[in-house]
């Protein structure tokens, strides 16, 4: 796991669409190499879902938190591990980049 | 919040993305064009390449304006079909048009087109689904008398040679017919050594006549091709996934027509009408895109239109009340390219069913599916017979 630098923003990479269905958030692989097979799709848990509005480039990543903080009242360690738990997989997955 | 597996893999299918539901939609068909490049013997769509329909067809955007409106709708794939889809100047724009839409693309196809751009552009941009390659022979000989297209073997083999260097995922089709038949062994051979061929071939099931009832010339030629395939094929054994198949579906039908699934989807022809499935054709049931949605279709017109019981006595005393649904490919679509109505008996259809029926201890002799009152017995009886088996 890499550390993630708070002051970065981040967004979706060319490599992925993602789709929204019945409330759920679908990322599908639009270039090779995303997923481990070749029809792999994904969706995100309820902690994606929380952050993955805020992946457009414009929110650094203690802006989400602070966001997040904000909206649902826990303490703030937990949700910086979430986020930054779930931002190092989409890194790992191509799926998001530093802008 | 809640962390850990932030991001989880789905399957569409097992987890009801491609299901159909109060106004959304899984999965639709394309068929990009009924011309193809092969002139193939037993084929029920395809028309000459250069055919003047081309002209008819729906350009770039009106299929783009289809697809962008599918995908609003929650569609997650879409297989393009024909014809033979890779015919369409047009291809790489909407393969890639629709990826970036975020839905799978299943390709059907006789690979003949498969040039290196192609092969490039789907090995960058995968389809997320295997293609589907239909294979006429094994042999120059055999392919072509099949396709009626001299040369057509070489692209064929040179289309699925780029596929596998590009590593695309592909399947391959077969079809039982007089002049390939002796080579089922060489193809299954064949077919087993394909990285995604993670089971055995399939063959098209049976042969149907012109779907757009456009040839009674080539009809004949259906018909007498029949007489060497499934009515002469060897006995059918009774398989656990066969009998399983039978457990769900087998009971008579009624006089409903539509207990098939169809206009659950769509399948969008080149000219852009939706039909309520791939193969049935007739304007009864069509819904023109042109003046309309997909979504009034699905969920207005067909629902409606698909209502339909059978009036045909003959129908009635037979179909109806026999027990060998789930044997019997009949159906409002076969019907019609056969007959010309929704609800005549298909006979070849007729016999192909009884003869499995036999082959697997269903029927007796003469015996007829729609006299038969004791069927839940019989289908309890081969069911302790399979349970057997298998132990």
């Amino acid at each position: 796991m890499t550390e993630i630098d708070k002051n970065l923003k981040y967004r979706l990479t060319e490599n992925v669409v993602s789709r929204e269905i019945e409330g759920e958030i679908i990322i599908v692989p639009l270039t090779a190499g995303i997923g481990d097979a070749e029809d792999d799709l994904f969706s995100l848990n309820e902690t994606g879902k929380a952050v993955w509005g805020y992946l457009d480039g414009t929110h650094s990543v203690q802006e989400i938190i602070d966001l997040l903080e904000k909206k649902y009242d826990s303490e703030a360690s937990g949700i910086t591990d979430d986020v930054t738990g779930f931002l190092n997989e989409l890194l790992s997955r191509q799926i998001i980049e530093a802008v | 919040m809640n962390g850990s597996d932030f991001v989880e893999k789905i399957k569409p299918h097992e987890d009801g993305f491609m299901t159909t539901g109060s106004n959304r939609l899984g999965h639709i068909d394309i068929e990009l064009t009924e011309r193809c490049d092969n002139n193939c013997v037993h084929c029920s769509i395809n028309i000459p390449e250069n055919s003047p329909e081309q002209k008819r067809e729906l350009n770039t955007s009106e299929w783009k304006k289809i697809i962008s409106e599918a995908a609003d709708l929650g569609v997650l794939s879409i297989r393009f079909t024909g014809g033979e889809p890779l015919l369409r100047k047009d291809f790489s724009e909407l393969y890639l048009f629709t990826r970036k839409l975020g839905i799978k693309v299943i390709i059907f196809t006789n690979a003949r087109k498969i040039t290196s751009e192609i092969a490039k552009l789907l090995s960058k941009i995968p389809p997320l689904e295997k293609m589907e390659v239909s294979v006429y022979g094994m042999s120059r000989s055999s392919y072509e008398k099949v396709s009626r297209v001299p040369g057509s073997y070489k692209e064929f083999r040179s289309g699925v040679g780029l596929l596998l260097k590009s590593n695309i995922p592909f399947i391959v089709k077969g079809i039982h017919l007089p002049d390939n038949l002796s080579e089922k062994e060489e193809f299954e051979s064949w077919a087993s050594t394909l990285p995604w061929m993670d089971q055995s071939p399939s063959y098209s099931g049976s042969f149907e006549f012109r779907e757009r009832r456009d040839s009674d010339s080539k009809n004949k030629i259906i018909a007498s091709l029949r007489i060497n395939s499934d009515l002469n094929a060897e006995k059918k054994e009774l398989t656990r996934s066969r009998l399983d198949f039978l457990e769900k579906f087998i009971g008579p039908s009624g006089p409903d027509l539509f207990s098939c699934g169809a206009g659950q989807s769509g399948s969008v022809d080149a000219y852009g009408f939706i039909h309520p499935c791939l193969t049935l054709k007739a304007d009864e049931f069509a819904y023109d895109l042109k003046d309309g949605t997909i979504k009034e279709a699905i969920f207005k017109f067909f629902p409606e239109k698909l209502k339909v019981k059978a009036s045909n006595p003959e129908y009635l005393n037979r179909c109806s009340n026999c027990f060998l649904k789930g044997l019997c490919l009949q159906c409002p679509s076969r019907a019609w390219s056969e007959n010309g109505t929704f609800d005549t008996p298909v006979e070849y259809l007729c016999k192909v069913a009884h003869k499995e029926a036999k082959d697997i201890g269903l029927l007796k002799g003469d015996e007829k599916g729609w006299e038969i009152t004791d069927w839940k017995e019989r289908i309890k009886k081969l069911e302790e017979k399979g349970d057997d088996r298998d132990r």
